[in-house]
């Protein structure tokens, strides 16, 4: 899920050496550089939580956010920059050993590729690489770097008679990669929505039983609803994270279809996925000669290779319908059955697991959107307190006011600081707990694979059903015939017919297990990759999210301490 | 004396100064439910320990409810014009949350304060009703509570008048009203400005502190969810990972409770002593009502006494028999009108003192609810510091797995 960039594999240190810890904070805090407005807007842009997002993105009338602040906060003396960010700075030191969080800022995860969108080179090195697990040891040299950007609207060139015509955007796709069955190492295509559906059912077809990352959503009710802007923006941000996530899959890394999608430039050649009512056509048209027996009435070995419904042969269909109608209600066992104790097991507890995701992603949410709103209500509250400040100084003809004036600036100073540290805070925490969305997200590919699994064994339970049909058949027709002396012509040319049709059914089942085997192992395969990188995510997720709060909740105590130590004298007047 | 700004535990405040010393100090304590159903109220236990020697003795406890304060307040607002009289915490509008400990709480406290801030003025100290109030018999009490009712239950309409009259000049003068007589004060004026902006402010204010206790409470709900939901998720991943979700979950149901706990006390002592000061901004307001009628009345019957005087040489040039009565009423006249000035400027002056009083007992009560403010955050942020911080060295057991 998290980047495919590994340096080799480094223990996780936690404690590391203060000048470790230092290097690590590379890119100016969001707040300091102007230049940094666009990261910051593009940073929301990757949450998968939008009410945070969109509030983190709201940057042009809060007066609070750190970009645009930056003429106010030279003017008002309140809002002077933050002091703290030093990242040297060797005061408060509440934890001896390790280092003080306060003193780390740790970048968002994917900053690297939000510098490449705006065509900066990044050249620096992850931070989180070097704290974090990596997940695979052994490909720790070769690299895929995939960017999506420059959304660009075209218009359809098809002969339509509206003049307008449809139009839709293309998306620049740039590669980079050092991986020599590329041949190449940066390449740059211009694709549209429509071929990521192809690629990716085309991949769908090709890898059936590996856990294959799903594709984006067409979202064709936000596509009307929305703001086209912000739209092509999601679209292209989704876009870049499935090709990401293609990219770190082992497997379809390697593959053709990928390679083709990524490489080839002008038209993608790769099939298209027809549309339903053509397959069904085909179906049909196939249909009458099967029941005749004008052609072989029985599935081609090539085919059993794909699921029946994306072949559309309605022969097949309803013959594996029914056996799996039989499978259920029928008496008897099917010939073949899924015997995988480990693997049954293994199903349900990917059923729990995928409720305790969802249910785990659901309170992310809330807590998400909790710390949103404290930050807001403190960036509030220390505003109106900047107002009586204001209020106090201009309208004050007491001494006593004067010193309630400063008192109160006090506060708000320090309520604004907190109150950027909460939206800051908010802003990394979302992004480890994405991780959380993002699996829940990969289950769609594991369901995907174990009825990949499924489906090719109703495959072989079927054709051992007809080949037991097939086999009694012939059984009858040669103990019949027998009992006439010479043979009956006809039925002699019947049984050589139904001898051929064996032979093929023999070789389709044939065919069709290698097929399910093929696809277990895949299913193996791929659960243990899931159970290896899902440990790794989550537990990356887990360090990330608590040195991120108590890096944070250091700053925010001190803000507070420094306040209190300012009042203190009025704790000595009471009590 | 004693400012009681916070009270916590309501007990008894003990003279820090040897009797010889002269103190006033009391109590509000002990909220227990009497009555039942619509007619359900809260009763206070009022302990008030002194040697002032107009009081029956060193200690008296009596029994009150909120009605018996409201009762002490307009007394004190109708004798006591000019001086800014303590505020009292609200009715509560919403029925539901009459009887909850937390309101419950908040209105003893605000409760208390008032007393002792009354108990703590030099001049309302002296006040009758308020020795009345803390040492009368239960019977005397509601007895005096009820009389008064019928008086002063048109003074939320009196007061609404008044604030109409000093905002509305110009809409008089527009529409062709006569006048309403005004002082011609830039000082004053430029007070009345500041009071009134000023409830703006501290409304506003006090608004986002309530809403920042809010938030407090939904922070440590969703924290108190996603332990539990990280606690389901780490039972079901199982090994080393699994019981460092158990432990993450456990630790962010700690930071919910504490959480509640900031949020109790970021109401208490912050956002009530925010209340507290609009309210009694609220209060100056009415006493700025009390001034502009006073005001009125001097003017007026110097219109009248005026009017007399030209009447008056009037009958004496005619030699009217008349001269004795119109001689009477004139001095009589005379007297009222200098009666209503000596009031007028009695309340100038007591303005003018309390406006110094109360500033700098605001710039007091402010420190403090800033000090405990920032003590808050700064203790919660920290516990929340800690509570993470001690998951980083099981987390690294973790990753060595």
């Amino acid at each position: 899920m998290m980047g495919s960039e590994n340096q080799g594999f480094e223990e996780a240190h936690l404690f590391a050496s203060r000048e470790e810890m230092e290097n690590l904070v590379l890119d100016e805090p969001l707040s300091n550089h102007s230049s940094n407005n666009n990261n910051h807007q593009n940073n929301n842009s990757y949450s998968s939580y939008r009410s945070a997002t969109s509030s983190l993105s709201d940057t042009t009338h809060h007066p609070l956010s750190p970009p645009i602040l930056a003429t106010p906060a030279d003017s008002d003396p309140l809002l002077s920059p933050p002091l703290y960010r030093n990242p040297n700075a060797s005061d408060n030191n509440s934890y001896i050993e390790p280092p003080s969080y306060a003193d780390v800022i740790f970048s968002p995860f994917d900053e690297n590729s939000v510098n490449e969108i705006n065509g900066l080179e990044s050249t620096s090195q992850n931070p989180e690489s070097s704290l974090t697990l990596s997940r695979s040891p052994s490909s720790s040299s070769d690299y895929i770097k995939i960017t999506v950007s420059n959304p660009k609207k075209e218009q359809e060139t098809t002969n339509s008679i509206v003049p307008g015509g449809n139009a839709y955007y293309t998306y620049l796709i740039t590669t980079r990669t050092n991986i020599p069955e590329f041949g190449g190492s940066e390449f740059s295509v211009r694709r549209r929505f429509k071929d990521v559906v192809t690629l990716s059912d085309r991949l769908a077809e090709s890898y059936r039983g590996f856990f294959i990352p799903p594709r984006p959503d067409k979202n064709v009710v936000e596509s009307q609803v929305m703001q086209k802007q912000e739209f092509v923006e999601q679209r292209r941000v989704a876009l870049e994270k499935y090709l990401r996530r293609l990219a770190e899959h082992p497997v379809i890394r390697l593959s053709d279809e990928l390679k083709v999608f990524l490489k080839v430039e002008g038209r993608l050649p790769l099939a298209t996925s027809t549309d339903v009512a053509s397959r069904m056509l085909d179906g049909a048209v196939k249909l009458p000669k099967q029941l005749f027996g004008e052609s072989t009435a029985v599935v081609a070995p090539h085919e059993v290779v794909q699921p029946a419904k994306g072949g559309m042969d309605l022969l097949r269909l309803f013959k594996e319908l029914k056996q799996s109608v039989a499978n259920d209600w029928g008496g008897s066992k099917p010939p073949v059955v899924e015997e995988d104790k480990v693997f049954m097991e293994k199903k349900e507890w990917i059923h729990d697991l995928e409720q305790q995701l969802s249910n785990a992603s659901q309170q992310a949410e809330a807590l998400v959107k909790a710390q949103q709103d404290m930050g807001e209500t403190m960036g509030e509250l220390g505003l109106a307190f900047i107002k009586l400040t204001k209020f106090e100084n201009e309208e004050g003809r007491f001494n006593s006011q004067k010193v309630r004036a400063a008192d109160m600036k006090c506060l708000a100073t320090a309520a604004v600081k907190a109150s950027r540290f909460y939206r800051e805070l908010n802003a990394q925490t979302v992004k480890h707990l994405d991780t959380l969305h993002e699996y829940l997200g990969l289950m769609l590919a594991v369901h995907s694979a174990f009825s990949d699994r499924s489906s090719a064994l109703l495959t072989v339970q079927t054709l051992l059903s007809e080949l037991s049909t097939l086999h009694s058949k012939a059984e009858k027709l040669e103990a019949a015939s027998s009992k006439i002396f010479g043979g009956d012509k006809s039925r002699i040319r019947k049984i050589e017919e139904l001898r051929e049709s064996i032979r093929v059914t023999e070789n389709a089942k044939n065919a069709a297990i290698s097929e399910y085997e093929r696809i277990k192992e895949n299913n193996k395969f791929e659960l243990e990759r899931f159970d290896k990188e899902r440990r790794t995510d989550l537990f990356n997720m887990l360090k990330g999210f608590v040195v991120n709060q108590v890096g944070y909740a250091e700053k925010i105590s001190n803000v507070w301490a420094k306040v209190a130590e300012e009042t203190s004298g009025y704790a000595n007047d009471s009590s | 004396m004693i400012t009681a700004q916070r009270s916590l535990s309501g007990s008894s405040q003990s003279p820090r100064s040897p009797s010889s010393q002269p103190y006033l100090s009391v109590s509000v304590t002990d909220p227990v439910k009497l009555g039942n159903g619509v007619q359900a109220y809260i009763s206070y236990r009022v302990i008030t320990k002194t040697n002032f020697p107009e009081y029956q003795g060193p200690e008296k406890i009596v029994i009150r409810r909120y009605n018996d304060f409201v009762w002490l307040r307009d007394r004190l607002f109708e004798k006591y014009k000019g001086i800014f009289i303590p505020p009292l915490p609200e009715k509560s509008a919403v029925e539901k949350f009459r009887f909850s400990a937390e309101f419950i709480e908040m209105r003893r406290q605000a409760l208390d304060v008032f007393v002792n801030r009354i108990a703590a003025h030099n001049d309302l100290q002296q006040s009758e009703d308020l020795r009345t109030f803390l040492q009368a018999d239960e019977e005397t009490m509601e007895r005096l509570r009820s009389q008064e009712t019928g008086i002063f239950k048109k003074k939320p309409a009196d007061f609404m008048q008044i604030l109409k009259d000093v905002q509305s000049k110009v809409s008089d003068v527009v529409l062709g009203k006569e006048k309403p007589v005004e002082e011609s004060n830039p000082e004053y004026e430029k007070l009345k400005h500041y009071v009134f902006e000023l409830e703006n402010h501290l409304t506003e204010a006090q608004k986002h502190a309530y809403r920042l206790v809010k938030r407090h409470k939904e922070l440590g709900q969703s924290l108190s969810d996603f332990g539990k939901a990280v606690k389901l998720l780490g039972a079901c991943e199982g090994q080393a990972l699994g019981k460092a979700f158990s432990e993450l979950g456990a630790k962010s149901e700690t930071l919910s409770v504490k959480l509640q706990k900031e949020a109790h006390q970021l109401l208490m002592n912050f956002e009530e002593p925010l209340k507290d000061y609009v309210r009694a901004v609220q209060s100056i307001k009415a006493t700025i009502g009390e001034r502009a009628n006073a005001f009125r009345q001097q003017c007026e019957l110097a219109e009248t006494m005026k009017l007399k005087e030209i009447n008056l040489d009037k009958l004496m040039l005619t030699r009217s028999d008349r001269v004795g009565e119109a001689e009477h009423e004139y001095r009589e006249l005379k007297a009222e009108s200098e009666e209503a000035t000596r009031r007028f400027e009695t309340i100038v002056r007591l303005m003018n003192e309390e406006i110094v009083r109360f500033q700098e007992q605001k710039t007091q009560d402010m420190g403090i609810a800033f000090h405990e403010f920032a003590k808050g955050q700064a203790r919660l942020a920290n516990s929340i510091a800690d509570a993470w911080r001690s998951l980083l060295p099981k987390l690294e057991a973790c990753s060595s797995t």
